[in-house]
């Protein structure tokens, strides 16, 4: 299964966040995953449509998403999903 | 009573303290929060959240600010779309507005990029007002105005009658229901759009802030991108009461005296142009006889050197006091009617709203 890391700056709203194994064969699969375990959570990370939030970033094999409308980009068992926070001003 | 200011860095509630107001705390530090106010129905306090990240977020609080609890914000329903080929998504959470006392569990929502959601059920769900969302002219005549597409700010629930509902848009006008939201019309008739090739279109106006007389529903009241704007039959004509050169032109907040229809408040701002506070020097307009003349309140107020912004939810009226908060972070009360002001502070963050709750 692919391995989740998340921005801390999201334990804010989901104290019991943690890194892990989750399911899904692709960037779109592993967050509904998630979203089932953290209810509440893929509203943070997508709009009403599915499509990545503007500034949050998601990097796969520690390369950004291709496809941030429909995180259609495959995830491999071993892979590393890392969710964070675009920088932002003051 | 109670004061909520809804900041760029948090809600912050202050409770009246001897003849002034302290800090009672400060809820979700460091995220900006459009709109918050208070159910008077069963006391919940509702606060909308503009994360720079996460997206717009609802949450209220039964117990007075002390804790919070998140609902599911509404979403555009698969399909929808602002105009042809751009998709509809939520993108500002404009104006909480909680329902009459005769439809319990019901809440509006104004939002960008132009949605009325309503819940029946406290908030536990949204549904999208679709007899708005199909208004033939949404597509065609609304537009964005200081954001990218089209807001509802403006939520105007008809005392006499819950199915009576009036919303305003910038940039589309003044709509308004009379069969709880299955049909809308607009209502803009004597308005000006002087940025617009015809400045008397139906539709296409920017009512910055519309409020009623409670107390005589039928006076309506607007802060309008091109003036003052008052009706006294409802809508179905508007006239301009703004101050031939005076300051109670331009402006953003405007807010009604519940009994008295003649008397409003407004905030006068340096034209659209510049969006300043006008001559450096910030002053609360007051009218008494219906928009006819105006009297510019200066005491307490800031004379020289100032910048300040008063945005259109950042003015309210209650029981004779006002409050206003700026975008330059000073906030003023004023227990007199708006006669005389003193100042709160003058380092909050800037304020997007000031409500007394």
């Amino acid at each position: 299964m692919p391995k989740v890391r998340f921005t801390p700056h999201l334990r804010r709203f989901f104290p019991k966040l943690e890194e892990g194994p989750v399911e899904g064969v692709t960037v779109a699969e592993v967050i509904r995953a998630l979203d089932q375990k953290h209810p509440g959570l893929a509203a943070y990370l997508v709009d009403d449509r599915g499509a990545l939030r503007k500034h949050v970033n998601v990097f796969l094999r520690e390369e950004p998403v291709r496809d941030r409308d429909r995180l259609s980009d495959a995830v491999a068992p071993g892979d590393e999903v890392f969710i964070l926070q675009a920088l932002s001003g003051g | 009573m109670q004061l909520l200011l809804s900041t760029r860095k948090g809600l912050i509630q202050l409770v009246p303290e001897g003849t002034s107001w302290r800090t009672l705390r400060l809820s979700f530090p460091g995220v900006a929060v459009s709109y918050a106010t208070r159910d008077p129905r069963d006391g919940r306090i509702w606060a909308c959240l503009d994360h720079g990240h996460w997206g717009q977020k609802l949450h209220y609080s039964a117990d007075d600010g002390a804790s919070w609890q998140e609902v599911a914000a509404p979403k555009y329903p698969e399909g929808a779309e602002v105009k042809p080929g751009v998709p509809a998504v939520l993108r500002y959470l404009w104006v909480f507005e909680p329902g009459p006392a005769d439809q319990p569990g019901r809440l509006y929502l104004g939002t960008e990029p132009g949605g009325l959601f309503r819940s029946d059920d406290g908030g536990a769900s949204w549904n999208l007002v679709t007899g708005l969302w199909d208004q033939p002219t949404r597509t065609t005549h609304w537009m964005g105005g200081g954001r990218d597409h089209p807001g509802i700010h403006s939520i105007v629930i008809d005392p006499r009658n819950s199915r009576h509902v009036r919303i305003g848009i910038s940039c589309a006008g003044v709509f308004e229901t009379l069969d709880d939201g299955v049909s809308w019309r607009p209502t803009n008739r004597g308005l000006k759009a002087s940025f617009l090739p015809d400045p008397s279109v139906e539709v296409g106006h920017d009512p910055h802030l519309l409020v009623a007389c409670t107390g005589a529903p039928d006076v309506l009241w607007q802060q309008n991108h091109c003036g003052i704007f008052r009706s006294t039959d409802g809508g179905a004509q508007w006239t301009d009461v703004g101050e031939a050169g005076g300051p109670a032109h331009f402006g953003f907040a405007i807010a009604a005296d519940p009994a008295n229809p003649a008397t409003a408040w407004v905030v006068p701002a340096h034209s659209d142009e510049q969006r300043l506070a006008p001559s450096g020097a910030l002053c609360v307009c007051r009218t008494d006889d219906g928009g006819a003349s105006w009297q510019a309140f200066r005491t307490g107020l800031p004379q020289r050197d100032c910048y300040d912004i008063v945005l259109r939810h950042a003015l309210d009226y209650r029981e004779d006091r006002l409050v206003i908060g700026s975008t330059t972070g000073n906030v003023y009360v004023s227990a007199d009617r708006g006669v005389s002001w003193s100042c709160l502070g003058n380092h909050f963050p800037p304020v997007y709203a000031a409500r007394f709750a």
